[in-house]
């Protein structure tokens, strides 16, 4: 016989163990503003009048991120809502739909966010006020493969992150 | 013992002239993939011979993957072992030729196992050329563990895969890092994982707490690079494999995603945003520092390094669409090289280099395709409502991608293709699964 021997290297099996929760997580861990229960919404104070009364999205055209009329003027309502309520902080969430790929909707969710924050920051609202984050396609809010859907999930959405009623 | 690669070539050039000569109307016993394959090549795997009574279980379940990899390749076709008249029960005993002719099995292979008290296995094998009636290449022996049964089976299915189509390498003995995801498509959850190429072995690395995204191996699939959400915003973390333990690549802010090493596993490509524009960095990974590789207003992302390291192909839509383009791996000018219709993005160069793979968006339509480094000889493998991210088999001949159906309960699945554009196959995986990255062939 004349076989040539080759052995193989074994890689050590480590037996699975789940990573623990970061400590320093704060984050809504859905990712997406949802609307809800922190305070009456007939307090203008209130995150809940924010999200339902001056509204906390504005949609973007397929693959833009350009502010439409209708965006500016909910941009305007936010901008003012905060400049009443300094105490407040925001974080602006960049979406964007399905038809793209993985990496340049993160890019995308991102201009996104950043046309919201460049808008408020033009309407007076101090800069260090907001934090900007993109989650591409990554939480959609509207789950059906059409336009309806995806007009939808091309959004940035504005949360309110500090202040006494958040 | 003469050293198989010097004289395999020898080898192979006399079966080739005495299949040749054994039967004039068949073409030599080799696979030309380039072509595109019409018709497999018919093949006899009779089951491996237990040597020992140890050895029977392994015998059973190593046969059956060698057969899994080959067919599932696409070049080879299984004659069943139902139609052999033959059956090997001594793997020294002569090989009586005429009785694989007569089912018309074009290349045999015959195999052996036994395993040893000290739970080691040596799997030795034979490759036959049918119709030359004579051994393709010398006997292979490997000796490992029977934990890693698998592997020795793809072993023996890599040999035979370079043995009949002439290529430097096979792909079965490789694994592939994804994401697996679960729940509906407005909560999913995702987790990093580890399987075989052929999604045997699945390994969760994370929870699901976190979003993660595009995970990529490192050179020696030791550590694997991907985006997290566990700081609260998109970041690239390095992983070592093995242990688990993890770190944000380097520490100055920004969002960042998209990473992939470089050849030499030194180096780490990635996108980085600031204040909504996103460029290509270079993090030295020893070191944790950046180096800017863009420098423009438009989305640039999802690089990608040639295999000698001295480019980086990757995404733009600095033209107004997204675009495919060229750099020097030290940035610089960058020259586009898709001119297509539709948008083009996730280009990844070809171990072997001759090729960029990428996703390419036409018409509502998602399809995988490869082109030339100059952009030439567009071809479009696979396309859907939804195909996306694809990577390169160790050896640059197969695709593979994840496919997300449509709908309220669309989900994503793992698929291969040939870069030929022929056998696409969906790869079973426990779960759903997307953004799968191949290793190279592990050491």
């Amino acid at each position: 016989m004349n076989f040539r021997t080759a052995s193989i290297i074994l890689a050590s099996l480590v037996a699975l163990t789940a990573c623990a929760t970061p400590p320093n997580s704060t984050t809504d861990p859905n990712g997406f503003g949802t609307g809800g229960a922190n305070g009456m919404a007939s307090d203008p104070a209130s995150v809940a009048y924010f999200e339902q009364t001056v509204g906390d999205r504005v949609l973007f055209p397929v693959n833009e991120s350009t502010l439409t009329a209708e965006a500016t003027k909910t941009l305007n309502g936010q901008a003012n809502w905060l400049l009443q309520y300094t105490d407040k902080t925001i974080t602006v969430e960049g979406h964007a739909d399905e038809q793209g790929t993985r990496e340049y909707n993160l890019a995308l969710g991102a201009r996104r966010a950043s046309a919201v924050q460049n808008y408020l920051v033009s309407r007076g609202v101090a800069d260090n006020r907001i934090r900007t984050v993109t989650y591409g396609k990554e939480r959609p809010i509207e789950i059906c493969s059409q336009e309806a859907c995806w007009a939808k999930n091309r959004r940035a959405v504005t949360v309110v992150t500090g202040g006494l009623n958040s | 013992m003469i050293k198989l690669a010097k004289t395999l070539a020898l080898v192979w050039l006399a079966a080739l002239a005495l299949a040749g000569l054994a039967q004039a109307q068949n073409k030599p016993l080799r696979i030309e993939i380039t072509q595109g394959i019409i018709e497999p090549m018919p093949i006899a795997i009779p089951q491996f011979v237990a040597e020992n009574p140890a050895a029977q279980e392994f015998a059973t379940k190593l046969t059956q993957v060698i057969v899994a990899d080959l067919v599932g390749s696409g070049l080879f076709r299984e004659i069943p072992q139902a139609a052999h008249i033959a059956k090997i029960s001594n793997f020294n005993a002569p090989v009586q030729f005429s009785e694989w002719k007569a089912i018309n099995a074009q290349a045999l292979i015959t195999g052996a196992v036994s395993v040893t008290s000290d739970n080691r296995m040596v799997v030795k094998f034979r490759l036959f050329d049918v119709f030359a009636q004579a051994p393709l290449g010398k006997g292979l022996q490997f000796v490992a563990s029977t934990n890693s049964w698998r592997r020795m089976s793809h072993k023996v299915a890599d040999a035979v895969y370079v043995r009949l189509t002439g290529e430097p390498s096979g792909y079965f003995d490789s694994r592939v890092v994804y994401i697996a995801e679960s729940g509906p498509k407005n909560a999913r959850k995702k987790r990093l994982a580890v399987m075989d190429y052929d999604g045997a072995n699945v390994r969760y690395l994370t929870d699901s707490n976190d979003i993660v995204l595009a995970p990529r191996f490192s050179p020696n699939a030791r550590e694997i690079i991907y985006t997290s959400y566990e700081t609260g915003e998109p970041r690239v973390f390095l992983m070592n494999v093995d242990t688990l333990s993890r770190r944000v690549l380097d520490s100055a802010p920004g969002m960042t995603f998209a990473p992939r090493f470089s050849p030499d596993g030194r180096q780490v490509v990635m996108s980085l945003t600031n204040r909504g524009n996103t460029d290509i960095y270079r993090v030295d990974v020893a070191r944790g520092t950046r180096t800017r590789l863009t420098d423009s207003p438009a989305i640039e992302t999802a690089p990608s390094y040639s295999p000698d390291g001295s480019q980086i192909v990757f995404e733009s839509d600095r033209g107004g669409g997204q675009q495919i383009y060229l750099m020097s791996a030290n940035g610089g000018t960058a020259k586009r090289i898709s001119f297509g219709k539709g948008s083009y993005g996730t280009p990844v160069w070809s171990p072997r280099g001759d090729m960029i793979a990428f996703t390419k968006i036409y018409k509502g339509r998602f399809h995988i395709g490869v082109m030339r480094v100059d952009g030439s000889q567009e071809k479009l493998l696979a396309g859907s409502f939804l195909d996306e991210g694809p990577t390169w088999s160790p050896n640059g001949r197969v695709i593979m991608f994840f496919r997300e159906t449509p709908g309220e309960n669309g989900a994503p699945s793992l698929y291969t293709v040939d870069v030929t554009g022929q056998n696409l196959r969906k790869i079973n995986t426990p779960t759903f699964a997307s953004d799968p990255a191949w290793s190279r062939l592990l050491e």
